[in-house]
């Protein structure tokens, strides 16, 4: 059952992939602007390239949040979801996994190429690609709270943002931390932990939340 | 066998109903009628165990359906006022999904033959948005005979139907209910059943 919650959610992005391009096209421009806009001083660059691209990361991620639970909260469908014969908190863990799938992915996938135009290091583009990997599930776990919150309310897209971004801080600072460490040839396995932690600590408690909000926003 | 005791509901600072007392063994149908806003489609979220009620119990099989969870879902259906299908899906697409979601994995062959039954042939590789209000209603309610579900609650699900298929869903519901089925259906349709059991709820009262 599980995998019909991944299944569905897969086509429906695929039925709807231009916003799923959109935020991926939303990510790549935020990222080609720095480097547009600062000129081509190296140091510079390469000194705010992991910054720069996890805050763009961060936001793609939030932008993606408005797919999650809005559509199905309007056609009905999140009712059936909430009335299938098993916990909720596997309905959701399947929900952002797929969210996952179609939106962090390619953006860690893509992030080498952007990494170019700061001029990173090969070792410091393999940390980024990493640290994504780890870190945008965390995101699209924390943000699933928000978006249920936020469900039905008027400028809710505005809400989750106030909600979630400063729950983000510490993917940021440990993912960025991963690169940053990279780039200065120290260690970077202290930072890449941390963000496992914070992984394994999301799978466990934020869907569990998710379900919990979801429940009340249905009342 | 579903008990509802003194149910009440109050949503925000009105209260829709109170003391509402019915007992549904299998076999038997209760109609839910009312004005418009009387509470029904709350009622029937209540036994869904959509919303918690503020007051009064509802029992499945003897146990109170919150400390159920999801084993009283394996139990019941919904088709609500809102149809619950994706827009974007076929008709076929989405029976599959909603069946695989309930735990029963449904073919291709199998999908088409259930919603050729239900009136949909020919009509089942488009996408349901392109539908008119009455086929996605016939789609919706397609689910219903794939599930093998004791406990059917439906809201409003005759309206936008034509007639053949009021007619085709009495004669499901009928068949579901000799099957010792439970059916809850707000409607202001007087369906004709052969129920043995055919009780009626008037929330205005």
């Amino acid at each position: 059952m599980f995998r019909w919650v991944v299944v569905r959610d897969l086509t429906l992005a695929w039925k709807g992939r231009v916003d799923v391009l959109s935020t991926l096209f939303f990510f790549v421009i935020v990222v080609s602007l720095f480097p547009l806009g600062i000129g081509p001083e190296t140091h510079l660059l390469r000194l705010i390239a992991p910054g720069v691209v996890w805050v763009a990361a961060l936001l793609a991620s939030m932008l993606s949040l408005g797919r999650l639970f809005a559509n199905d909260y309007q056609d009905g469908t999140l009712e059936q979801l909430l009335l299938t014969p098993q916990p909720l908190y596997l309905v959701v863990l399947g929900k952002v996994m797929a969210l996952w799938l179609v939106s962090g992915v390619p953006l860690a996938l893509l992030s080498p190429v952007l990494g170019i135009q700061f001029g990173l290091p090969r070792n410091a583009l393999f940390v980024l690609v990493v640290s994504l990997l780890l870190g945008t599930p965390v995101l699209a776990l924390i943000g699933s709270i928000g978006a249920a919150l936020t469900l039905g309310l008027r400028g809710g897209g505005l809400l989750v943002s106030i909600l979630v971004l400063p729950l983000y801080i510490p993917v940021l600072i440990f993912g960025a931390g991963a690169v940053d460490a990279s780039i200065m040839d120290s260690g970077v396995q202290g930072s890449l932990s941390l963000l496992g932690a914070l992984l394994v600590l999301s799978l466990v408690f934020a869907p569990w939340a998710t379900a919990a909000a979801l429940r009340i926003s249905l009342e | 066998m579903l008990e509802v005791t003194d149910l009440g509901c109050v949503r925000g600072d009105r209260r829709l109903f109170s003391d509402v007392n019915f007992t549904l063994s299998s076999g038997s149908y209760l109609q839910v009628q009312g004005p418009n806003g009387s509470g029904k489609t709350s009622l029937l979220r209540l036994i869904c165990g959509l919303l918690a009620p503020s007051e009064g119990h509802i029992r499945w099989q003897g146990a109170n359906i919150g400390s159920l969870g999801e084993d009283y879902f394996t139990s019941l259906s919904y088709v609500g006022h809102r149809n619950g299908l994706k827009e974007e899906l076929t008709p076929i697409e989405n029976l599959r999904v909603t069946s695989g979601l309930s735990g029963t994995q449904l073919s291709q062959q199998e999908a088409t033959s259930i919603l050729g039954k239900i009136g949909l042939s020919g009509r089942d590789h488009l996408p349901a948005r392109l539908l008119s209000e009455g086929q996605r209603r016939r789609t919706a309610l397609a689910r219903l005979m794939t599930c093998e579900t004791s406990l059917w609650v439906l809201d409003e699900v005759l309206t936008s139907l034509d007639s053949s298929a009021v007619r085709f869903v009495t004669s499901l519901l009928d068949e579901h209910l000799n099957k010792g089925g439970i059916a809850v259906v707000a409607t202001h349709h007087e369906l004709d059943l052969s129920a043995n059991s055919y009780q009626q709820l008037n929330l205005a009262s």
